[in-house]
């Protein structure tokens, strides 16, 4: 009986006076916030990485003569869905002398380090979880963490071909972290600041006040550096040596298959896309839009109307609506109205967005245009070539920056 | 004594192969190798073998015919050819004028979309994937002009013993036409894209060099040996079919990017040969006869007289030969294919000394081996 009420008064005890008065206090409220935007931002993320290696697909089917994915959904617009799925319901095979633990994780480690850095991509100028005042050095910090992640599966997974590509990547990542880094600094040294925001909004004002257009062959420069250093650093073409499946079979993630493998896929493009969101930041503006005023004060009647006679001219000009085929009209009403809203709602994302996109575009265009360098050749651009230049690159800036104050 | 530690590196053995992306089929590489270098590299063969040459002497001179498509199945049409060359000599068949012609024209197509292999997988092995894509759509329109003719993609049997088995089809000779004059232009993109590309050079020039006379010591032919500058070729040196009354060049090795006999020299003969075909095919229509017999008369029990004969062909490997030996029955003694791939490939070891795996992966790819072929 003791007992009995002595539990009931500690729970009635603690349900007094901790649940609500110390636990539900505003520190739990705003942690509780973090982790909801945390759960978007990864959602965010995941879809972002999905419509990324449908993009992908769809822009090399077309370089290459054919038409891509075109089964699931309008023009295979739910492929990496499928394919998401299809590799979730796959089992999770380890090898039989596999390091587990390592093994395991490894591809979380990866993913993570792409996922992180997300934390403080200005999307517009509210939409950023974190306004890190040392944004930048954040960013560059836990993206190399990656190649922890990339060395533990090579390793883990006691196979010699993902050995190679994880010591590879190893090479390729930390060489050219050297270059990478440097050809920021003149965007520091412009912004003042190391954090985004302000990075941004220091380019305030059209296309001619991006950081790209200023201290003139300087900054351009930096950014054709940082573009192929970022390049390297995501292991895209010509510089995917880590898994070059001409040479290495898979590369670092031979040995995994489901979700594991789809893991290292979506921390892959999620790199991709983080890099060129980091490039559209530090260079093309980020959210700021490139200053076409009359199209963004357009009214609603106007807008209408425009978008009345595009439908009047896909009518009339196409089969469209004869086929009546629903995924499709689906996707170009989903399409249609996301843009719309994006760009009436948050103008900022929009620009953003249309920024990434069409770096990440110039990035599939070199990918399946490109052969692949060999790693020594790779070593000597890192180290003679981009290292001197980014060197030559911000002693020139800091001149111009002196001569320009 | 013990506090002086020294850094050690330790030499891996790796299998490349028999299933890997860029080993083109079943080959298996042992590499030994020191980090990215490689020291050491044993081809192991034999995946593929089907016991084609044993096939051959339990069944007649005409059922052959089939198993040849499968030795070299990127070129079927050559290794037709080569066979029924070597039973014709045996047997003194006389080839009508026309079905000679027809011979070419397939012989030549089928080693234009041959080096279109080649080409396409000599891009993916350094990476670049595009232009395989444009390569196979070229290639699928040869196998097109193959299908109108035979009825079959990749395994023609399109030869016979004294012709070949049926006449070209109304409207063949303006589809050939139409596609040879389209592909002279289409090779110039090839080039912009890949050829001429810079790190497509980087990567191609001074690598895997063979020298002329190694490439003679280790009995390399085809584009691998002209790749190294020597000017042979079965065609022009011991002609066959109707080839002396053509006019073409035989493109060899000039070590224009790097050194005579690299990659990028094997890899630009196979290109400079496909125009050659092109002009070959040209001038093959304008002089062919219209009418005439594609097929001579050969009886169905066809029983060569008593003797041996090797002859030599130019497929789009090298030099192919049959060595066949006939004891005066329907079925041949003995039948032995010698096949260029199994000769370029042996020179693979010689030549990948101190290679970086990178390297030996762009050496392979431009020996252009066929693994049916090697192991038959």
């Amino acid at each position: 009986m003791n007992d009995s009420y002595g539990v009931r008064h500690l729970q009635k005890h603690i349900w007094e006076n901790h649940a609500f008065s110390h636990i539900f206090n505003a520190d739990f409220l705003g942690f509780a916030l973090m982790v909801i935007a945390g759960v978007a931002l990864l959602t965010f993320v995941l879809v972002y990485g999905m419509v990324a290696v449908w993009a992908e697909r769809k822009v090399a089917g077309h370089i290459q003569d054919r038409l891509g994915p075109m089964r699931v959904g309008w023009h295979g617009w739910l492929q990496s869905l499928a394919d998401g799925v299809k590799l979730m319901l796959k089992e999770d095979i380890i090898p039989t002398m596999a390091d587990k633990p390592l093994f395991i994780l490894a591809p979380p480690l990866v993913f993570l380090a792409a996922f992180t850095a997300y934390a403080v991509l200005p999307f517009s100028s509210r939409a950023q979880l974190a306004d890190l005042d040392i944004g930048v050095l954040y960013i560059t910090a836990v993206t190399s963490l990656g190649v922890v992640g990339i060395i533990m599966a090579g390793w883990a997974s006691n196979s010699k071909w993902p050995l190679y590509g994880a010591m590879r990547s190893a090479a390729l990542v930390v060489s050219y972290g050297v270059p990478l880094g440097l050809s920021m600094l003149p965007v520091l040294m412009l912004s003042g600041s190391l954090s985004l925001q302000e990075i941004v909004g220091n380019q305030g004002g059209g296309i001619l006040h991006w950081n790209l257009f200023q201290a003139f062959p300087f900054m351009p420069l930096a950014f054709l550096v940082f573009f192929i250093s970022s390049l390297a650093e995501t292991n895209r073409v010509p510089f995917d040596i880590a898994e070059a499946e001409s040479e290495l079979v898979g590369g670092y993630h031979t040995e995994y298959s489901g979700i594991n493998f789809s893991l290292f896929f979506i921390a892959e493009y999620s790199a991709m896309l983080l890099s060129c969101g980091v490039a559209a930041t530090l260079f093309l503006g980020g959210y700021l839009p490139p200053a076409f005023r009359t199209l963004g004060m357009m009214g609603l009647p106007r807008l209408l109307a425009w978008l009345a006679l595009g439908l009047f001219l896909l009518w009339r000009f196409t089969s469209f609506w004869e086929r009546r085929q629903f995924s499709e009209a689906l996707f170009f009403a989903v399409l249609t109205l996301a843009g719309l809203l994006l760009w009436r709602t948050f103008p900022h994302l929009f620009w953003f967005l249309t920024k990434t996109g069409v770096l990440f575009l110039v990035m599939l265009w070199l990918r399946w245009t490109l052969p692949r360098l060999r790693i020594d050749q790779m070593m000597y651009m890192c180290w003679k070539v981009l290292t001197p230049l980014a060197f030559v690159n911000l002693f020139g800036t800091s001149l111009w920056w002196m001569w320009a104050n | 004594m013990t506090s002086s530690r020294e850094f050690r590196s330790q030499e891996i053995y790796v299998n490349m192969g028999p299933q890997h992306p860029s080993t083109h089929g079943v080959l298996r590489l042992m590499l030994r190798t020191d980090g990215e270098i490689v020291s050491d590299v044993a081809p192991m063969i034999g995946y593929l073998h089907r016991c084609a040459e044993k096939y051959g002497e339990s069944g007649t001179y005409q059922m052959m015919i089939p198993y040849t498509d499968r030795m070299d199945y990127l070129a079927g049409m050559n290794c037709n050819w080569a066979y029924c060359l070597a039973v014709e000599k045996l047997g003194n068949v006389v080839v009508p004028e026309r079905a000679e012609y027809i011979r070419i024209l397939v012989g030549e197509l089928n080693r234009i979309a041959s080096h279109l292999i080649a080409f396409g997988t000599y891009g993916l092995d350094l990476g670049a994937f595009t232009p395989f894509f444009y390569a196979l759509d070229e290639r699928e329109k040869i196998l097109d002009l193959f299908e109108m003719v035979c009825g079959a993609r990749l395994t023609y049997s399109y030869f016979r013993i004294g012709g070949v088995a049926a006449d070209l089809p109304e409207g063949w000779v303006k589809r050939c036409h139409e596609f040879v004059d389209f592909f002279r232009k289409r090779i110039d993109e090839f080039n912009e894209l890949l050829t001429y590309n810079y790190i497509f050079i980087r990567r191609t020039a001074n690598i895997g060099v063979i020298p002329a006379n190694m490439a003679v010591d280790y009995g390399c032919t085809g584009p691998v040996l002209r790749g190294s500058g020597v000017r042979r070729d079965t065609r022009v040196d011991e002609p066959y079919g109707l080839y002396p009354r053509l006019r073409f060049h035989i493109p060899i090795g000039m070590g224009e990017k790097g050194s005579v006999g690299d990659c990028w020299d094997r890899y630009m003969v196979r290109i400079r040969e496909m125009e050659q075909s092109c002009d070959i095919i040209k001038q093959v229509l304008k002089s062919m006869p219209e009418k005439g017999d594609v097929r001579a008369k050969v009886p169905k029990a066809f029983k060569p007289p008593k003797g041996e004969v090797y002859v030599r062909s130019e497929s789009s490997k090298g030099e192919l030969g049959f060595y066949i030996i006939s004891d005066g029955t329907e079925r041949p003694y003995r039948v032995k294919a010698r096949s260029p791939s199994l000769s370029n490939l042996c020179v693979l070891p010689a030549i990948s000394d101190g290679m970086m795996i990178a390297d030996l992966v762009a050496t392979l790819g431009s020996l252009d081996i066929v693994m049916g072929e090697i192991d038959r």
